[in-house]
């Protein structure tokens, strides 16, 4: 039966996980936003932590599948977007810094073997997607992985690999077959200490600047032949599209991201508001607001529609439910709208929006990534329209 | 506890009024704006459905089932989806039912709701909408004034759906600084019952100028008696009601402009081959369903017993923005065909404008 509202367990999660982040991270925030490339050490007490929903898979299948199949709102994508949420409420930078919760635990999480979460599970994953000349076009990379006896032998150029100093391995993705194209991409665990894997340099970036950004270069970089994750078989029709699979859970997690800056921005507005005066009561005609007032219930309606989307999409996959539609959807909406809604905090603050004693500012320069990475919000319209039109790539670029 | 999938109930419900819909509305919904008349079998064959009296407890003529405001917000969409004005026409009685099965006396609703509940389609209604700039429901200038066993109405309302047809009506009028509720009878002789509006949408939707001139109302007729009604209450079905069809409207912009766009060859190739197109249609995509949800999540909390101020107000805002925003489109991506009153894309154009500026052409 449809009901939108949080059960108690769910809203638990919620109120602990922004008092959690009340605490910890907000009074960070501005702290590591100065200190470029310095390491949250107050984060350490996170590490062990399964604050990104790194699930474990289970051993016994069966009895697991039969508890799943029961709709329920305790789900691990569901727990994860709450969660997330409320942490990037207090600061989406250092969210992206927690340790052992990078975007390549995701994927190690997702398909590992239980040989290789014994070795990988514990340490901290980046993810290695992006290069030079091959950016959401993540099907042209060039990194190569050739097979030599019992090694990976990987040569190549990735950048904006997030938490790029501080992890302990990076899951980098590489052809072993060029000319299969997409079905060729496989990706591989390197881990940090490995010859002929150097961090070349780090980023300075506009916003989320608690997180580190960096440049990594392959020459020659043997790894075990085990640091596959997945099949090594290249197969025309399913390879890359299970690579993107993970994308379905993790698209909603970025716009939970999205939703939670953007939250900050319209508690912090009404904080501000209030002093001043405004009474926000949902009560007068909107036809009668002052432009203050219907602007800051612009950004709350918005928040509202993002969350729901975000919350469609996650409860899809914690109900095993195709939702790559809807994991785009959120993303698109609340990548878009955290942009728009953070700059208009700023504007509605005036001289508090433009000053670096708030935090408004930086939510501004924070949400601008969630529109674009792991996946811009063009790419995602581009994944909505093939869906709903039933185009594909060839047919609709 | 979340959950995004309908129960059996939910889906047959939908299904239903979707059915009827396709069968009796949508091939003649641009008949019925063109002419301005909605043939009274198809509404017959609406109210036949019994959406807006499954609610009001047997004892006065209903079927005495749960209230559900989800329920009746998928009933409402779907309605929408087909025809706006016909949406409106069918449930226009149930802007009198619900809030008297809800708030009413003992005696009012013995008295006026077996009126209404019955297998024919009667028409009742409710005058709230003011004809002036900065009309707000909260701070009506329709007074109430009470004097002696009575109150006195007076002032202006527009936009009364069904208000010549309707036998009674749930009047809006400010009494010492609050929205009230008052019964009325339409042949009291205070009330003026003027022509036919004329609209920019729902040209097929009969909708009543009504001037209260020292109409008399009796203090029993007061709804809720001596202590009024929680007005705030009655807003706040209605403008979930207002979100729901708004996600029907704009739901039917979206898929019509998406058919066209897929069969519209230009250039050698379907418009809908190109990214301008094509990301409009995403947009109105996700859109559609985020007004849904918003009017679901509000709806949710209506069911649940919770107070839904805040969820239906920004329910109603966000769905008043978008659908005008996504029915624009629809327009625009059909071009110069958009424009022409023989595809239905213009109407929905039209009657989106409806959901900011009207209240309460609905009610969950």
């Amino acid at each position: 039966m449809l009901d939108l509202e949080y059960s108690e367990k769910l809203e638990k999660v919620r109120t602990s996980m922004n008092a959690l982040s009340k605490s910890m991270l907000r009074p960070i925030a501005r702290k590591y936003d100065e200190a470029e490339h310095e390491y949250p050490k107050e984060l350490d007490v996170f590490r062990g932590l399964s604050v990104m929903g790194g699930k474990k898979k289970k051993k016994d299948g069966d009895t697991d599948k039969k508890k799943e199949k029961v709709a329920s709102d305790t789900g691990t994508n569901l727990g994860t977007i709450v969660t997330v949420e409320e942490m990037c409420w207090g600061d989406v930078g250092l969210l992206l810094s927690i340790p052992n919760a990078g975007l390549g635990n995701a994927a190690i999480s997702a398909v590992a073997t239980e040989e290789q979460l014994e070795k990988f599970g514990g340490k901290w994953a980046a993810m290695a997607i992006t290069e030079p000349e091959s950016g959401s076009d993540s099907g042209s990379i060039c990194t190569t992985a050739v097979l030599d006896g019992d090694e990976w032998v990987l040569n190549g150029e990735k950048i904006f690999v997030t938490c790029a100093d501080r992890c302990d391995a990076v899951v980098v993705w590489a052809t072993v077959d060029k000319e299969a194209g997409k079905a060729g991409i496989k990706s591989f665990v390197v881990e940090k200490d490995t010859p002929g894997f150097k961090l070349e340099h780090l980023e300075h970036k506009l916003g989320i600047r608690a997180s580190d950004t960096g440049t990594f270069v392959l020459k020659d970089c043997r790894i075990p032949k085990e640091n596959l994750l997945g099949s090594s078989e290249v197969k025309k029709t399913e390879g890359f599209k299970g690579v993107m699979k993970t994308f379905d859970n993790t698209r909603p997690m970025v716009a939970a991201m999205a939703n939670g800056v953007a939250k900050a921005a319209v508690d912090f507005a009404r904080e501000k508001l209030e002093e001043a005066g405004y009474n926000l009561d949902y009560s007068k005609n909107p036809g009668n607001l002052s432009a203050v007032e219907k602007d800051f219930y612009w950004m709350e309606a918005h928040l509202d529609a993002m969350r729901l989307l975000t919350l469609r999409a996650a409860w899809m996959a914690d109900n095993e439910q195709f939702n790559n539609l809807e994991a785009s959807m959120s993303k698109a909406k609340a990548g878009r709208y955290g942009t728009l809604i953070t700059q208009k905090c700023c504007e509605l603050m005036g001289p508090l929006g433009y000053s670096r004693e708030y935090l408004a500012e930086k939510w501004m320069r924070d949400s601008k990534i969630l529109d674009i990475f792991e996946g811009t919000g063009q790419i995602q319209h581009l994944i909505i329209a093939r869906n709903i039109l039933n185009l594909s790539s060839k047919e609709l670029k | 506890m979340i959950n995004f999938s309908m129960s059996k109930q939910q889906q047959m419900v939908k299904k239903e009024v979707a059915k009827l819909v396709k069968d009796i509305v949508a091939d003649n919904a641009h008949d019925m704006d063109e002419s301005g008349q909605i043939p009274a079998d198809a509404i017959d064959k609406a109210w036949g459905l019994g959406a807006s009296i499954s609610m009001v407890p047997e004892e006065y003529g209903g079927y005495g089932m749960a209230d559900s405001p989800l329920e009746t917000a998928l009933v409402l969409e779907e309605l929408a989806f087909g025809d706006m004005a016909f949406a409106v026409a069918v449930t226009a009685p149930s802007l009198f039912i619900t809030p008297v099965a809800k708030m009413g006396t003992e005696d009012q609703k013995k008295k006026y709701l077996p009126l209404f509940c019955k297998e024919a389609y009667a028409a009742c209604t409710m005058a709230l909408n003011e004809p002036r700039f900065g009309f707000d429901a909260v701070d009506l200038k329709t007074t109430a004034e009470k004097k002696g066993g009575a109150y006195v109405l007076n002032g202006e309302k527009c936009f009364v759906p069904m208000g010549a047809k309707a036998s009674h009506m749930l009047a809006a009028a400010n009494l010492d600084g609050k929205s009230q509720l008052f019964i009325v009878d339409t042949k009291n002789p205070g009330v003026k019952m003027g022509d036919r509006e004329k609209t920019l949408g729902m040209y097929a939707l009969e909708m009543n100028r009504v001037v209260f001139e020292n109409c008399e109302v009796p203090a029993e007729d007061r709804l809720g008696g001596e202590e009024g009604c929680d007005f705030d209450a009655f807003l706040q079905r209605s403008r979930v009601g207002m979100a729901a069809m708004a996600a029907g409207v704009t739901n039917a912009s979206y898929l019509f402009a998406r058919e066209y766009a897929k069969t519209r060859v230009q250039f050698g190739e379907p418009i809908a081959y190109r990214q301008s197109v094509a990301f409009m249609l995403a947009e109105m995509a996700y859109e559609v369903d985020a007004i849904r949800l918003m009017a679901w999540k509000a709806a949710s909390a209506l069911e649940a017993g919770k107070d839904a101020k805040r969820e239906a107000y920004l329910a109603k805002m966000y769905a008043g923005e978008m659908a005008m925003k996504m029915c624009d489109y629809g327009v625009q991506l059909m071009g110069g065909h958009g424009y022409i009153r023989e595809y239905p894309v213009e109407r929905y154009y039209r009657n989106a404008r409806g959901f900011s500026n009207l209240e309460a052409m609905a009610t969950i």
